[in-house]
């Protein structure tokens, strides 16, 4: 079987995207100063996060797979992440 | 009365008599036994659907849901009855593995293959059918509490503008549980109680799958994998088979994956291309890739799971167990709605649903096999922290056999030689066998 990319996976995923919320927002500060950025990236399963060349994380919402692993590596106040709107995000159809 | 030191009678009245919040196993048990015994009952989902957002590993050990549903097997929608567990030591080049097959685990059944999508959306169904008001696509965004003189009380959930009162908010809001957090019942978890689930659903016909895991009609295969899966990471691997799918993924604890600086998805690309993983999935395409955070803590993640006007129920109360060979969470799920639902019951009838007229909650919980396990199985997640069992083990097992089976022209020795000259190869020494043999026997 060829193993599919994470963006080509994601693209096989249903997802009703909520174009006038985002769910995560980073605080850079808190990232750089605990170091944790590396760990939130590396942990993503959905490939969300994503160090810069400026070092700071960016973030693509509409990726998420709304499972809180960020936030559980995430350092206290480095991430604030709750799920998207009702309706919005993930759907699977297998689970 | 009073519940919460808060007179009831100057509080308005509820919309509901329970509002339960996730419409996963857990939320949609409770919520059908409470409409079964009369009660009204709104079962929020912030899915689309209920099932849209939960996906688990697969392998539901399903003799509590056929005490609630009798015609569980039947009616519901599984994949696979479970025959076959195979156990397998996975190193880089080589396998060992355990191959359990078993008459009597179809009969009665023991466990099933699920996809929580087709499974969820189903206990929704008779939820309904019960006469319990399901509410899909809301997300609850907090709790609604008052201050009594006793501390705080819930007395119902809001979303957005819109709130809902109820006797009970049931919080089946699963391992992230906002709901419990919020209200202080659930603090932030150590890393080593956490994991990551990464899953792929691999689209594959019925022959081939039954071909090659050497099934028949609707038996199904549980795989349970340890070692090169997770590249030494604490957790491991598991294939389950579906009806034309397999589940295939990585569980990865936390703790370990930062300190060992990994990406997850390297480790779960890595197991789907392993020489000895890959001919399964072969001509296989994947059809859905998802994650799930997993609880490990086992009984110390088990919190407070009751307070004044609520209870914490399934994931959200920490309720997953992983022993090594079975990994379980929907049926603690199971278990807690039914202990939950006993317990909501008797304090609506008691008109005290305080957190000492919740408590039938917690006591059912812990009487029932699901709380027993818990309790048995305490030192599991300590034992499971061990290194060797995420590499040397498999290693070792895997270099005495190359010793029996690889005839080499070179003269024979008697297998206990061999078995001791890789040992001593082998960073596992003599003592740690012992102890982690002692420490496993008395975990698990």
């Amino acid at each position: 079987m060829k193993i599919p990319s994470i963006p080509e996976r994601l693209a096989r995923d249903r997802f009703e995207l909520d174009e006038d919320e985002n769910h995560i927002e980073v605080n850079q500060q808190v990232v750089k100063s605990s170091g944790c950025g590396r760990a939130i990236v590396q942990c993503c399963p959905a490939h969300v996060y994503a160090e810069e060349p400026d070092g700071t994380i960016s973030v693509e919402y509409a990726a998420c797979l709304e499972c809180g692993t960020c936030l559980a590596v995430a350092a206290p106040g480095a991430l604030k992440w709750h799920y998207p709107r009702g309706g919005f995000g993930i759907s699977f159809r297998e689970g | 009365m009073t519940a919460g030191g808060v007179p009831e009678d100057i509080q308005p009245e509820p919309d509901f008599d329970v509002v339960v919040v996730g419409a996963g196993v857990a939320g949609c048990v409770t919520a059908y036994k409470l409409a079964q015994q009369g009660h009204s009952v709104v079962l929020i989902e912030r899915g689309e659907a209920a099932g849209s957002k939960n996906l688990s590993g697969g392998v539901l050990y399903s003799r509590g849901m056929q005490e609630i549903f009798p015609n569980f097997l039947d009616e519901a929608p599984i994949e696979r009855r479970i025959t076959r567990n195979y156990i397998n030591f996975l190193n880089a080049d080589s396998s060992v593995g355990v191959d359990y097959k078993d008459a009597r685990l179809a009969d009665p059944v023991n466990a099933v293959t699920v996809l929580r999508a087709k499974l969820d959306s189903w206990l929704a169904e008779k939820c309904e059918e019960a006469g319990v008001f399901v509410m899909p696509g809301v997300r609850v965004d907090r709790v609604l509490t008052t201050e009594g003189p006793l501390g705080k009380r819930v007395v119902g959930v809001k979303s957005g503008d819109d709130e809902l009162r109820a006797h009970v908010v049931v919080a089946a809001d699963g391992v992230n549980s906002f709901l419990a957090q919020e209200v202080g019942l659930r603090p932030k978890q150590p890393l080593h109680h956490l994991a990551t689930g990464v899953k792929a659903v691999v689209n594959l016909p019925r022959e081939t799958i039954e071909a090659r895991f050497n099934l028949t009609g609707d038996e199904g295969a549980a795989y349970a994998i340890v070692g090169d899966c997770t590249q030494g990471v604490g957790g491991g691997g598991f294939l389950y088979t579906n009806q034309t799918s397999i589940s295939i993924g990585v569980v990865l604890r936390l703790d370990d994956l930062v300190a060992k600086k990994k990406s997850a998805t390297d480790i779960f690309d890595h197991f789907l291309s392993h020489r000895f993983i890959a001919p399964y999935l072969e001509g296989g395409e994947i059809t859905e890739y998802g994650c799930h955070l997993v609880a490990e803590g086992g009984l110390d993640m088990v919190g407070e799971i009751t307070m004044d006007g609520m209870v914490v129920i399934g994931e959200a109360a920490g309720l997953t167990l992983n022993t090594g060979l079975t990994v379980r969470g929907m049926d603690l799920a199971v278990a807690s709605g039914v202990a939950a639902a006993a317990g909501i019951d008797a304090a609506l009838r008691e008109k005290d649903t305080s957190k000492v007229g919740l408590g039938g909650y917690r006591d059912k919980l812990f009487a029932s096999f699901a709380g027993q396990d818990m309790k048995t199985y305490g030192k599991a997640p300590g034992f499971l922290e061990v290194e060797r069992l995420y590499k040397d083990y498999g290693e070792l097992l895997a270099n005495v056999l190359y010793g029996a089976f690889n005839l080499d022209t070179r003269p024979r020795r008697h297998l206990a030689a061999i078995a001791l000259r890789a040992f001593r190869q082998s960073p596992v020494k003599i003592r740690h066998l012992i102890s982690d043999a002692y420490a496993g026997v008395r975990a698990l």
